[in-house]
């Protein structure tokens, strides 16, 4: 019994092994290049519209003949917002689909989970939205091309103070994410540095739905805005609880509130609050411009940040392929660390020796349900 | 003063859910002797008919009739689960030991979760808001929304038309008799299966009152938010005493205002913990609740 069920095993993993090498096998005529998101569970919102960004790109490279000679061949994993399901599709994405480089994440926790098989393997990994320090130390195959969460902060601080003429400030944060937590911790710094006073800190945690103990708390301290640097299903609720207990300050925020999710549920409650963001709808940049009108054309519906920066994500990389001249993965990696000045749909990126991006951001204001786009904040 | 006022105002409406939903714990372990963890799914359940009786009934239900339709249809509706759940699962293990049906509880519990997050898909949705909170009113210098007057003022009708039912109606007399020994009520020729089957009916009821008020109070309905509420309720029945139903109500309350409290005072990541650290304690010091009497075991 155990003889035949070890001859069985071992016919097995030989067709395993043949199978593999079938599909590491690359086509002459295609690049595969892989990408991982969250296309279902908790930021589906945000993992399909970072798909359709790429999607589009990839469209529109294969379109006009390709690189190098070649078609660009897109694979995609969902990690359902897990983040040991995004290492897992990323060893998928390697060692079967033989990709290239690697596109993704949204979320900081799965592109913190998913970096260090990148590395492992020297295959570059581009992250388009993960916004926490922490992501592109994993190695340096690893980048970036949004700003990270010091300057973001930084950006709200000052919009505050310089624009909205604001010197209290009440803080409530997500304890349990790391975004949040940074976010909140580097706007709080840079807002009393320019002179302001922070009257209160609360916090929840990822789950919650009844914040009314924590706003209560807050409204006692009378501030003239509350900073809620969390995901948008919480900013929503935070919201409509926030004008329930008579609370009308505005509320200001980060990137986490790019998602139709954020005005379905909260409605009125979110009306002249602000936030920051990678780029704004309304952008008179002719890239952006263009990339709008054909996503709008080809998705029926206006692109939102994350489905920007997908494509920037993607269109630096084939940027970075035609450079080197070669998907060879060294030279790849330096082609894309040498990226400056690439006109992109999110402004003009430069990869800075820490391989993040140095761009600026706008924020925007919500009005009548839309987001408004108020100022762009260059960096320091 | 006036914070503390506030944060009290704030336990009030979540001690009357807790209190709602314990009710039906309490209830139930009163006729049967079980815990039944698919209570909270009850909730839940109730929740989501309520979503969608208004999204059925459309700008309507925000008229007092359709208000009215949505609490009906949603108590009805779990009033029929909960015959449901009695009736195919707890009835053909009634006999056997008492771990049995413990377990069967927790399996009835696991199908409405994942039953729900297959049915109603797992993404959390937004709670129409048919009462309209906007009435913000101010009384020595607490603000009070009319939802929170409305959610005070159902949990205390509710309330106090169960002791009528349970004191003042004959039903109420045969759950009592029940609960304090079934096989001699049925000797007195009560149909204990009707009574028990009833007592599930109307703890489902409340629970869907209480899912539907949560709704409306939170904003937001998921298929797992009867977990923890569930969880809680039922150490709110415990730490009142079990089987004892003003224990419930006051279980349900002592929980919402030390949950409140521990937020308030900055400790946001012990709001879960507060209600199982009270737990232990009651269990420790106070083992029959604070309203519980225990019963001798007699040889």
């Amino acid at each position: 019994m155990l003889k035949r069920f070890s001859i069985a095993a071992i016919a097995a993993t030989a067709a395993v092994i043949l199978v593999t090498a079938g599909c590491g096998t690359k086509s002459a005529q295609e690049i595969p290049i892989g990408e991982y998101a969250s296309l279902t569970g908790d930021t589906a919102e945000f993992g399909v519209s970072t798909h359709n960004g790429i999607l589009l790109a990839v469209e529109e490279v294969n379109k006009s003949g390709g690189i190098l000679g070649k078609k660009i061949r897109l694979y995609t994993e969902d990690d359902r917002s897990d983040p040991t399901e995004a290492v897992t599709a990323v060893s998928k994405l390697i060692n079967q689909n033989g990709v290239v480089a690697v596109l993704g994440e949204v979320a900081s926790s799965r592109s913190m989970a998913a970096a260090p098989v990148c590395q492992a393997n020297r295959v570059p990994m581009i992250s388009p939205s993960s916004t926490n320090v922490e992501v592109t130390r994993k190695g340096d195959y690893i980048f970036r091309i949004c700003f990270i969460d010091p300057f973001q902060g930084y950006v709200m601080a000052k919009f505050a103070r310089d624009t909205l003429k604001i010197g209290k400030v009440a803080i409530l944060k997500d304890v349990k994410q790391d975004y949040s937590v940074g976010l909140a911790q580097s706007f709080s710094q840079h807002f009393q540095k320019m002179g302001g006073t922070i009257v209160k800190e609360a916090s929840f945690s990822t789950g919650d739905t009844d914040f009314r103990p924590q706003l209560t708390a807050i409204k006692a301290a009378s501030p003239e805005a509350i900073y809620v640097p969390a995901y948008y299903q919480a900013v929503a609720l935070i919201a409509r609880q926030a004008r329930d207990l008579g609370i009308t300050v505005p509320l200001l925020g980060g990137d986490g509130w790019d998602a139709p999710g954020l005005v379905r549920i909260a409605g009125k409650a979110v009306e002249g609050c602000y936030f920051s963001n990678h780029y704004s709808v309304d952008s008179e940049n002719p890239t952006s411009k263009r990339f709008v009108e054909a996503y709008t054309k080809r998705f029926k519906e206006k692109p939102n940040a994350l489905a920007a920066l997908g494509y920037d994500a993607a269109r630096i990389l084939f940027d970075a392929i035609k450079r080197a001249g070669t998907t060879e993965s060294a030279a790849l990696r330096n082609a894309i660390a040498a990226t400056k000045n690439f006109a992109g749909v999110t402004g003009t990126i430069t990869i800075d020796k820490d391989r993040n991006a140095v761009k600026p951001a706008v924020v925007l204001k919500i009005v009548n349900g839309k987001f408004v786009y108020q100022q762009t904040i260059n960096p320091e | 003063m006036q914070e503390l006022t506030q944060q009290l105002f704030n336990g009030l409406i979540w001690g009357g859910v807790y209190a709602l939903i314990a009710l039906g714990y309490t209830m139930v372990y009163g006729v049967l002797r079980l815990i039944n963890f698919a209570h909270g799914d009850v909730y839940m359940v109730g929740a989501y008919l309520a979503f969608f009786t208004i999204a059925a009934l459309g700008s309507s239900a925000s008229s007092i009739a359709g208000v009215a339709t949505v609490f009906l249809t949603a108590m009805a509706g779990c009033a029929v689960l909960g015959l449901t759940i009695e009736r195919v699962a707890y009835r053909p293990v009634r006999n056997a030991p008492r771990l049995t049906a413990l377990i069967t509880a927790i399996g009835v519990s696991l199908f409405l979760e994942n039953g729900g997050q297959l049915l109603f898909g797992p993404n959390p949705r937004a709670f129409p808001q048919i009462l309209t909170a906007r009435h913000v009113l101010s009384l020595a210098g607490v603000s009070v929304s009319s939802l929170q007057i409305a959610i005070i003022a159902t949990v205390v009708i509710l309330l106090l038309l169960l002791e009528l039912l349970v004191h003042k109606t004959k039903v109420g007399m045969a759950m009592r008799a029940v609960s304090y020994n079934r096989s001699v009520a049925s000797l007195m020729g009560i149909n204990t299966d009707h009574i028990i089957a009833f007592t599930f009916a109307l703890g489902s009821a409340l629970a869907a009152v209480a899912g539907i008020l949560v709704g409306l109070y939170t904003g937001t309905i998921e298929p797992l938010m009867g977990l923890l509420p569930g969880l809680k309720a039922f150490i709110a029945a415990v730490l009142g005493g079990i089987g004892s139903i003003p224990g419930a109500m006051l279980g349900g309350f002592v929980l919402g205002m030390a949950e409140v409290l521990v937020v308030a005072v900055g400790y946001s990541t012990y709001r879960d913990a507060i209600a199982f650290a009270l737990l232990v304690l009651i269990l420790l010091l106070r083992p029959t609740g604070l309203l519980g009497t225990g019963t001798v075991e007699k040889v």
